[in-house]
């Protein structure tokens, strides 16, 4: 009796105390360091190949697929309550979150549940979708039980047919190409921008509008992902505009430019970061920036110290 | 008297749109620009079965630029060339403007489309990615209602435009004699005005069939009577 009693005692605090370090830590979703690389795709193999939409059943797992895809290309208009930007899922997911180095989903959902080293535990696919709300989206977390996360876990599921499980496939995530030698340039990579980017981004970055109906999304300023996003990692960027920018035309850019123009972007204001730590930009650095990848979270850019939020 | 008023207040008006509209309707000060309506419709919305595009809510921009693009040989065509040479720049600015200020096509937002396998709708839609073709709409705008100044509209286009153009861009390979048939010089790309060739290579790994089924898709969309209430989104 005593003996239970002590073990109760120590759950109890082993519990609490995890949850304690857990809140004041504000878990991390979007870190991925801790995923396993993805392989390079050799010259002769082929990228996984995600079901066409005729394959979708019609009953209700397949209706389940389609709302979920639906929000995936629509996510401002059908989960305004979620998102508080005006991106949507599909604008980093090129091609329904099919494309092979455009972060596809194919790749992604069989590698969850997942441990993070960061928050100290195992996350599932629903908590990494979470992360994208909270910071892509500069949002906030649909529940996890929410019709809106599980039609979006469903769309996952269903283009992940086949996929094998807990196993790193080529096309996962960006691709992201090695930084340039010499380091990127802030000044080059405004030149790469107002050259090919201007005419859909705009001058500001503050992309493009039909009526209330995002065409090009906003790349830096309220509209954007915050401070907090994966995208807002220089490496992060470079790797998805070197794959798949300008639209249509992927690849055409060189490393060094895909770099350079991600830079560019990346210094610019956006939202704050959610997790900001005593409303100090300083230390939001030191815990959840200094060593995550190549960002300008707290650096000084022309005078200004970047991490104000908008 | 009120007439006398009422007039006062116009003129401004008239004054402001008289130039642009009367290169509409009889040509430029050189014989040579011909009146627009006379291809372009009195209402400035083409004439579908020839192919003549609508004008009518075109961006301006977009216009001057076309216009200045026949001039110079990069969007060559046989008609408008001659016209483009002989409208001078302040004519083409004004005319832009007049057809820029008449009404812009009128698309209502459907629900959610989905689009068949290997239709039209399915390029205009999703696109073809596996060729890196992306769907049309991502840059002309939900329903092809067009995008800024850069990105047209395609709705309220016509199937014999829309798909003019695509061959323009794409130029046509050549054909080698067969044992009856003589050999077919190759056609080369007519359009080389696409902003950072973002259309060229579109056009030319779209088939010729696909270029058909997408003309039509847009062609098919038609216009609607009833106002778009633009705080609604449009859903892809």
């Amino acid at each position: 009796m005593k003996k239970t009693a002590f073990h109760l005692l120590l759950l109890t605090f082993a519990v609490g105390h995890a949850q304690g370090a857990d809140s004041l830590r504000n878990p991390r979703f979007d870190d991925q360091t801790q995923l396993p690389k993805a392989p390079a795709k050799t010259p002769s193999q082929r990228y996984f190949q995600p079901p066409a939409d005729t394959e979708i059943p019609n009953n209700a797992f397949g209706d389940q697929v389609r709302r979920g895809m639906d929000i995936f290309m629509n996510t401002k208009a059908l989960a305004p309550e979620y998102v508080g930007n005006e991106m949507n899922c599909v604008n980093c997911h090129i091609d329904r979150g099919r494309k092979a180095n455009s972060a596809p989903l194919w790749a992604a959902y069989p590698m969850y549940p997942a441990y993070r080293k960061k928050n100290n535990k195992v996350n599932t696919y629903v908590e990494r979708m979470q992360g994208c709300f909270q910071f892509s989206m500069n949002g906030k977390p649909p529940p996890a039980d929410s019709e809106i996360l599980a039609a979006l876990t469903t769309y996952a599921y269903w283009l992940s047919t086949g996929a094998p499980t807990g196993k790193a496939l080529p096309g996962r995530g960006f691709d992201e190409p090695p930084p340039p030698s010499g380091g990127y340039d802030i000044a080059r990579g405004k030149a790469v921008y107002d050259k090919q980017c201007v005419i859909c981004h705009g001058e500001n970055g503050e992309g493009r509008k039909v009526g209330v109906t995002t065409v090009f999304p906003a790349l830096w300023g309220k509209d954007s992902y915050n401070w907090g996003a994966g995208m807002h990692r220089i490496n992060t960027a470079a790797g998805f505009i070197q794959h798949n920018m300008p639209l249509g035309r992927g690849e055409t850019l060189s490393d060094r430019e895909a770099w350079d123009v991600a830079a560019y972007i990346n210094s610019h204001e956006r939202p704050q970061d959610p997790r900001l730590v005593n409303g100090s930009i300083d230390e939001t650095r030191k815990r959840y920036h200094a060593d995550d990848g190549v960002n300008l979270y707290g650096v000084e850019i022309n005078g200004k110290k970047l991490g104000q939020g908008i | 008297m009120r007439n006398t008023v009422f007039l006062a207040l116009l003129l401004p008006l008239l004054g402001h749109a008289a130039d642009g509209e009367t290169i509409m309707q009889r040509g430029g000060n050189n014989p040579a620009a011909m009146p627009c309506i006379s291809c372009h419709g009195t209402d400035g919305k083409g004439m579908a079965a020839a192919g003549y595009p609508r004008l009518a809510g075109l961006p301006e921009a977009y216009i001057v630029k076309q216009l200045a693009d026949f001039k110079a040989g990069r969007r060559q065509n046989p008609l408008m060339q001659p016209i483009a040479q002989a409208l001078d720049n302040d004519e083409a600015a004004s005319v832009a403007k007049a057809y820029a200020e008449l009404p812009k096509v009128n698309i209502q937002a459907g629900p959610v489309e989905r689009p068949q396998p290997g239709s039209g709708a399915w390029i205009a839609l999703r696109g073809a990615w596996e060729r890196n073709i992306p769907e049309c709409t991502l840059c002309h705008g939900p329903a092809g209602v067009g995008v800024g100044s850069a990105f047209p509209p395609l709705a309220g286009q016509s199937a014999l435009y829309i798909e003019n153009q695509l061959n323009a861009w794409r130029g046509t390979p050549a054909i080698p004699a067969g044992r009856k048939s003589k050999a077919v010089a190759a056609v080369p790309p007519s359009r080389h005005n696409d902003p950072n060739g973002l259309m060229q290579h579109i056009a030319v790994d779209l088939s010729a069939a696909e270029i058909k089924a997408v003309a039509e898709y847009f062609a098919g969309l038609g216009e609607s009577k009833e106002a778009f209430d633009e705080s609604q989104h449009r859903l892809r």
